[in-house]
């Protein structure tokens, strides 16, 4: 690993100035991402402003309607805890299903969203539920986050401290994971609030979006057979060597399909 | 910079430099090489240790990420003359081949079985998918973890 400077500030506030002081500098949750980027010399910064000893970013809070997480809660502790299993059950079973166990152990929820991997999971759920990202300095709607690969409506330095998701009253999730790598090649979740439909797409596109026009005919008609009848344009969307556009494009209704027939069982 | 770090119960106060891993203050300070370091990018899970009791790979936490942790590595679930059941299972079924993923295969699955007790194929493999035996000898590592749980 190539030299950097490590800091573990013990405030969210020192930990900013740290970032505006720094050079070139990044926040560390987890590090499952940042650090084998790092070691790939696909990131380089100056200054690892380790987030472990700042306090309220933990802990996860059941509330009447939603289910509030602490940005450093392991997926680990997600797919794990009791109350989200009974409350929000797909959210247990998506963060399940990041990478491997070693990796779940460590990855973090904050730093997973922060990120904006075009792959990850948990940016289907952040637009899927419409969930709200809390930061030191205001709540951002998940319709609003994810701008571009890799790109959110963070601003530099801003720090998530906890994700709200709303409780819908049935929901699903399912991806077609890379065999290799666990990232989803295409994951869609599917949620029904009382009859108005959301559906999260990520793993297509450079960022994760709400297929609006699967939200419409499920809306008409809450059935797999009805996302026929739609198109997805491949228009934009990822094309790499784990699969084309079009296989995206197609994928999109596929794991659409699944996660409606399983949340109607 | 200074780590405070507890590993197989001995607490050691070590200076590292800011991007010393885990899995380099273990092999190369503390001479524990055990632990291998396989694929480097967090993919084989070689260097699977215990860091407050959950699997994790060392070579993708800082050493400075292990602050005041408690970690356990291969030579400390065991000896040579009272080996951990899973290590026992792991020579009975003959779980291993060249034994190059073999101490991070151990790791990897004594926390699964310990979460998991009454564990059954279909679930080892599927908690054993940050472990790459590159001998592709998975059959006699599941059957060894499923014997294992039976004795832990």
């Amino acid at each position: 690993m190539y030299p950097f400077n490590y800091h573990r500030p013990q405030s969210a506030d020192d930990a900013l100035a740290l970032f505006k002081a720094a050079e070139d500098g990044i926040y560390l949750a987890g590090g499952q991402t940042l650090l084998p980027t790092m070691k790939q010399r696909l990131a380089a910064p100056t200054d690892l402003i380790d987030l472990c000893n700042v306090p309220d970013l933990r802990g996860i809070e059941l509330e009447t309607q939603a289910v509030s997480v602490g940005a450093l809660t392991l997926h680990s502790e997600v797919a794990g805890h009791e109350g989200i299993r009974s409350a929000l059950p797909v959210l247990s079973s998506l963060a399940g299903e990041i990478g491997d166990s070693q990796v779940r152990n460590r990855g973090t929820l904050g730093g997973s969203v922060a990120n904006s991997d075009p792959a990850a999971d948990y940016p289907a759920a952040i637009v899927g539920l419409g969930a709200t990202i809390h930061t030191m300095d205001r709540s951002i709607e998940g319709d609003d986050f994810f701008k571009d690969l890799f790109e959110t409506a963070l601003n530099p330095g801003e720090l998530i401290t906890r994700i709200c998701f709303p409780v819908p009253e049935r929901a699903a999730y399912q991806k077609f994971p890379n065999p290799a790598s666990r990232y989803a090649i295409v994951g869609v979740l599917v949620a029904d609030f009382s009859g108005e439909i959301r559906v999260g797409v990520t793993g297509a596109g450079p960022c994760a979006f709400r297929a609006s026009g699967i939200e419409q005919v499920l809306n008409a008609d809450l059935s797999p057979e009805s996302i026929d009848a739609v198109e997805v344009p491949e228009s934009g969307f990822n094309n790499d060597l784990h699969a084309s556009a079009i296989y995206r494009a197609h994928l999109v209704k596929v794991m659409a399909k699944r996660a409606v027939a399983d949340l109607l069982n | 910079m200074q780590v405070e770090v507890t590993v197989n119960g001995q607490a050691h106060v070590l200076e590292v430099a800011d991007n010393t891993l885990l899995v380099e203050l273990l092999r190369e300070n503390l001479g524990l090489t055990g632990t291998h370091v396989g694929c480097d990018t967090s993919q084989c899970g070689a260097c699977t240790v215990h860091m407050d009791g959950r699997s994790v790979k060392a070579c993708t936490v800082l050493a400075a990420q292990a602050q005041g942790a408690e970690v356990v590595t291969i030579e400390g679930i065991g000896s040579a003359d009272a080996l951990h059941p899973m290590q026992e299972a792991f020579r009975d079924c003959h779980a291993l081949q060249c034994g190059f993923c073999t101490p991070g295969m151990i790791m990897s699955a004594i926390d699964l079985v310990s979460r998991n007790p009454g564990i059954d194929n279909a679930g080892v493999r599927a908690g054993l998918e940050g472990n790459i035996c590159r001998c592709t000898g998975y059959h006699n590592i599941v059957r060894a973890v499923i014997q294992a749980a039976q004795n832990m």
